[in-house]
């Protein structure tokens, strides 16, 4: 089975987001990159089902993004254990639907394809789309927001658990080939060992352009503008006093003066 | 005039107060609101359809769309928007929504603006902002080849729907979905909690790694049940297993925007930050004055969680008993 991951190069979570002066999106020149939180555990799911299968199954990571600095998502994968890597390469940033149907052509072209995993979401424009889309171009079922993972015995169909709001579980059964966003709590990422760091530098990193994927221009659906920080906090206050004058005195002004409560 | 699509979510017979908020919205605009509500018990909302302003409602109460299944929701919803062409289309961001509606706008050829937090709609127009970064920055989205806009509200952020009884919605049944699916429901496992979900509470209780340990928690249950608040966490404490992972707020974890968020023994990192601090009051209780959680907070107390909660729940419950 090829095990298919696509992941992201997300802005590093410490990283102070400023916005461009004429507001049309964020600087990125001081930008420190990181794989997608979210992506890591897909990688590690996709790792794991290869070792399961133990059949020759590989795991091919794909990412979308500027070859230049997108590759090294790639290398982490690698160095965790991925067997395979392909860039898309483009300067744009291009939204949700427009990614998932190119990270879909490049999949198509990848023989015996059986489970895609993503991360739920990316940190980045936090759409938690691509995914889903994925699943609707390749015409496969889907189901995001996993924590939990087991292939059938036969190998033909897996079960998963989604979670859903107020600590509820939906249990799914998807047929397979099928595309899997993974959720936080789905597995422990593996770090990447100093061997594996040394051979994903050597390995090729398969490359096709964004435009040769036949994506037309009418699959860009979304873009922003007017970028803005949110409003400051007003000024914080401190309150002083004993602790029980200091835990009154909170209640009153949460019941009279924010009115809250 | 104007066509708004609403898909309404329903429990028990009754519309889902994320959904009703949808359907205000709609209302006010002056449009012509239709809505969709899918699975047994759809059929007996009309009124309750009616009374939030729509004119017609699309209804399916086929058992196989009981819970939810991406691959049949996906056939109705689909269906339906291509066969009524609304200018706009609009669904609360609930976990069934954002697993299904990404999906719908790719079969439809359409684009979905997802978590949104604001909303003007203008005829057949209508525009959004939306968060990025979890709260770093915000956005307008801009919809480009989309003959309907999907639009993805974060539930409470249009604000109560007002009720007009006495008129009723007309219901257009829709035929039942495919059975030959190749997803299958096994099981829906419900929470045990009693309590909203972090993403819609109210009012939140948070616990860092200040709270020492897992036993500890109690503190924050107990003054959580006399606000009737939702207990959250930092991932410090996720990570240390002390919580289950549901819990944690910030860019891994959940974005809130209660009206209130205690914060306990939580240092304020950029990353907890980004999930909390659009949070209208903020109280932050820690007992290094330095921490960073201190600068987003409205109100701080510097000083021992340990000391001031216990007192903080018997405060409150002298005035809401
Ligand atoms: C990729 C990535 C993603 C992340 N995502 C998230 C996320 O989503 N959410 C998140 O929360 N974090 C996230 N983090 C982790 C984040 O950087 C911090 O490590 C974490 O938030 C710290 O948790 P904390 O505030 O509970 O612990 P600490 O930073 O250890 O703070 C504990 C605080 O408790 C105070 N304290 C101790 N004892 C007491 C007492 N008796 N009374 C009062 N105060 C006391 C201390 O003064 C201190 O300020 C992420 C990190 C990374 C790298």
């Amino acid at each position: 089975m090829n095990i298919i991951v696509c992941i992201k190069q997300v802005p590093d979570t410490e990283s102070k987001i400023r916005v461009k002066a004429d507001g049309s999106g964020i600087e990125t020149t001081d930008i420190k990159w990181i794989m997608n939180p979210y992506d890591e555990f897909a990688v590690e799911e996709a790792l794991k089902l290869r070792d399961k299968m133990a059949d020759g199954s590989q795991v091919t990571a794909i990412t979308v993004g500027p070859k230049t600095r997108a590759t090294e998502v790639l290398r982490t994968a690698l160095a965790m254990g991925a067997d395979n890597a392909v860039v898309i390469n483009t300067a744009d940033n291009l939204d949700s639907n427009s990614t998932a149907a190119a990270l879909a052509g490049a999949i198509k072209k990848e023989s015996g394809y059986g489970v895609v995993f993503t991360g739920k979401q990316a940190i980045d424009d936090d759409c938690a789309q691509v995914s889903q889309i994925i699943a609707e171009y390749l015409g496969v079922p889907h189901s995001t927001v996993i924590i939990k993972f087991d292939l059938a015995a036969d190998k033909q169909a897996v079960t998963l658990e989604r979670e859903v709001e107020g600590g509820s579980k939906e249990v799914i059964e998807l047929k397979l080939p099928s595309v899997v966003g993974a959720n936080k709590g789905l597995n422990s990422p593996r770090y990447a060992s100093l061997p594996g760091i040394m051979k994903a530098k050597k390995k090729e990193i398969k490359e096709y352009e964004f435009s040769s994927l036949g994506v037309a221009a009418t699959e860009a659906k979304i873009s922003y503008k007017g970028f803005q920080l949110p409003p400051a906090r007003p000024a914080s206050k401190l309150i002083d006093g004993d602790v029980a004058t200091q835990s009154a005195t909170l209640v009153k002004l949460l019941r009279e003066e924010a009115k809250v409560i | 005039m104007e066509n708004i699509l609403v898909f309404v979510e329903h429990k028990a017979g009754k519309v889902k107060g994320s959904s009703s908020e949808l359907l205000g919205a709609a209302k006010k605009s002056g449009a012509t609101v239709h809505a969709m509500a899918l699975g047994p018990g759809a059929k007996s909302l009309a009124d309750e359809l009616g009374a939030l302003g729509a004119s017609v409602a699309y209804v399916c109460d086929s058992e196989n769309l009981k819970n939810y299944n991406p691959e049949a929701y996906l056939q109705m919803v689909s269906g339906v928007i291509k066969d009524k062409q609304p200018a706009i289309c609009l669904a609360a961001n609930t976990s069934l929504a954002k697993d299904l509606f990404p999906r719908v706008g790719a079969k439809v050829g359409c684009g979905v603006a997802s978590d949104c937090t604001s909303l003007t709609i203008t005829g057949s127009n209508a525009t959004a902002r939306r968060p990025m970064y979890a709260g770093k920055v915000s956005a307008e989205v801009v919809f480009s080849n989309s003959s309907t806009k999907i639009f993805l509200m974060r539930p409470n952020a249009l604000g109560p729907a007002t009720n007009s009884p006495g008129k009723k919605a007309d219901l257009v049944d829709l035929p039942a979905p495919s059975t030959d699916l190749k997803t299958l429901i096994k099981e829906v496992v419900t929470g045990t909690s009693s309590k909203l979900d972090l993403t819609e509470a109210n009012i939140i209780v948070s616990g860092g790694r200040g709270m020492k340990g897992p036993e500890n928690f109690k503190i924050l249950d107990e003054l959580a049940s006399v606000l009737g608040a939702t207990v959250g966490a930092s991932r410090a404490v996720v990570d240390a297993g002390w919580v289950p992972h549901d819990m944690q707020v910030g860019q891994t974890g959940k974005t809130v925007s209660p009206t209130l968020y205690i914060a306990c023994g939580i240092s304020g990192a950029i990353q907890h930050l980004a999930g909390m601090s659009s949070s209208k009051v903020i109280v932050a209780i820690n007992k290094d004055k330095d921490a960073p959680i201190f600068q987003k907070a409205t109100y701080g107390i510097v000083g021992d969680l340990f000391e001031v909660v216990p007192l903080l729940t018997a405060e409150f419950k002298k005035i809401l008993k």
